[in-house]
């Protein structure tokens, strides 16, 4: 689904990604764990180009989507993203944060629209949300109109950067519980996050990366259970 | 203090009141369509764009504006271009505004989280639908408090085209002073006509301010 052949990223002086090859495949859970500041943001940004890549290349759908020619716009309709901040539209109801696009960019009509954003909100136990505004929701109830915003698109994969890392420690399990029934169902994702539990019980395979690079790549059990590296053993020491 | 001469010369206050009145509302509209359009280009990641933008509002607002006015009036004959003196006082006022209101146009822009223009994005919106339909909407928000305040300082600063013979409010309430031999009366009537405006203008734009919070 994704393949991304020896991508760098500098940013100025600092070099965050120091060549990444991997590939996602389709139905997969990936999780990427590592230390902050080890690339793993960086990484799930450039693979739909909200980061410039240095040099490499990432291919989605076996379509070159760093090539100079390529229209990002369109892979991105298929590629959801969750942020860490939500990043819901503070000026549109939650009906419209999720109907927006679909009607605007896929040209879906607004009854289709709004009869997916409605099954998707029953899916989340908010639809009665849909008339109101973000400020008027918790932190885990913004991420998860967040996920149904993103799903609204009906993208082939979802990309999640740190989606529990904002919320209250009460507000996590909600959101985790919305992203493992979307794994249940099949969605390929890459999800980074710090959430270990997740990662074990979730995920297909775990990626560790530190200071840049991949450095440990497997199902859940041989990372958490064998890790090769030594730094993938320290870091599990630390956080388990 | 006496004020008998206003039954003779309130007229003279009233017309200069209507000139001011249409200078400024010229010079507003006009400053924010060039603010805009610059703003635009400031922000823009084209390069020569961004510097013709920023060179024009480091230019402007690096100048007086009695100095703009000048040149414009005096300095555009030269290249044969005669203009009226209104139009050349709107002129001189609406590019000298339009550096101020880019730049709180801009301020505007940049005040909204980078998330919300990645969501966008990352949703399939193009960069200008992102623009038009997330970020400026938003945008607007941050910028009508201080375009307001332009607004007012227009009101105030169009009392300079009287040095160009236009007969605003300023250059009327010197007439009336000439012709009744008292310095000092016709300036507070002057004063007090400004203040009107302004005051009207500024609880103006406090409506409109609340009416924007109620949806927060």
């Amino acid at each position: 689904m994704i393949r991304v052949c020896d991508l760098q990223k500098n940013f100025g002086e600092l070099q965050v990604l120091k060549g990444i090859d991997i590939h996602v495949e389709k139905g997969e859970v990936m999780v990427v764990i590592g230390p902050s500041g080890s690339g793993k943001s960086t990484f799930l940004r450039c693979l739909n180009l909200l980061e410039q890549p240095t040099s490499g290349e990432i291919y989605f759908q076996e379509v070159s989507i760093t090539s100079k020619n390529n229209n990002i716009d369109m892979q991105r309709q298929k590629m959801g993203m969750v942020f860490q901040g939500f990043n819901l539209f503070p000026h549109m109801t939650i009906l419209e944060n999720i109907t927006f696009s679909p009607i605007k960019v896929k040209k879906l009509s607004k009854e289709s629209a709004e009869k997916l954003a409605f099954e998707l909100l029953n899916k989340v136990g908010l639809q009665d949300k849909a008339n109101s505004y973000p400020s008027q929701l918790s932190g885990g109830q913004k991420q998860r109109i967040a996920i149904v915003r993103a799903l609204a698109m009906k993208p082939d994969v979802m990309l999640f950067d740190e989606p529990t890392s904002a919320l209250d420690p009460e507000m996590v399990g909600e959101v985790l519980e919305v992203m493992k029934e979307l794994a249940k169902e099949g969605m390929t994702m890459v999800v980074v996050t710090h959430e270990m539990g997740f990662a074990k019980e979730v995920g297909s395979r775990v990626i560790f990366m530190d200071n840049g690079y991949i450095v440990e790549d497997g199902t859940p059990e041989e990372v958490f259970n064998n890790p090769t590296n030594e730094r993938t053993k320290e870091f599990l020491a630390k956080v388990l | 203090m006496d004020f008998s001469f206003l039954s003779e010369y309130y007229m003279f206050f009233i017309n200069g009141a209507k000139f001011t009145l249409i200078i400024a509302f010229f010079t507003v509209f006009l400053g924010v369509i060039v603010g805009t359009i610059f703003a635009l280009m400031k922000i823009s990641r084209n390069v020569i764009l961004n510097m013709i933008a920023s060179t024009y509002v480091e230019i402007i607002r690096g100048t007086p504006l009695l100095v703009q006015l000048y040149i414009i009036f005096y300095g555009l004959p030269y290249v044969g271009l005669e203009l009226p003196d209104m139009v050349a006082g709107i002129l001189a006022l609406s590019i000298n505004s339009s550096a101020y209101v880019a730049e709180i146009i801009r301020g505007g822009i940049n005040a909204i989280d980078k998330g919300q223009m990645e969501a966008a994005r990352s949703l399939g919106m193009s960069y200008n639908r992102a623009m038009i339909s997330i970020i400026i909407p938003q945008a607007i928000k941050n910028i009508i408090p201080a375009l307001g305040n332009e607004f007012i300082v227009i009101i105030k600063e169009s009392s300079i085209v009287s040095v160009i013979g236009i007969h605003e409010l300023s250059y009327n309430a010197d007439t009336v002073r000439g012709n009744i031999f008292k310095p000092f009366e016709p300036l507070l009537v002057s004063a007090f006509i400004y203040f009107i405006m302004t005051f009207t203008l500024s609880k103006f734009m406090k409506r409109i301010e609340e009416r924007m919070n109620i949806s927060d």
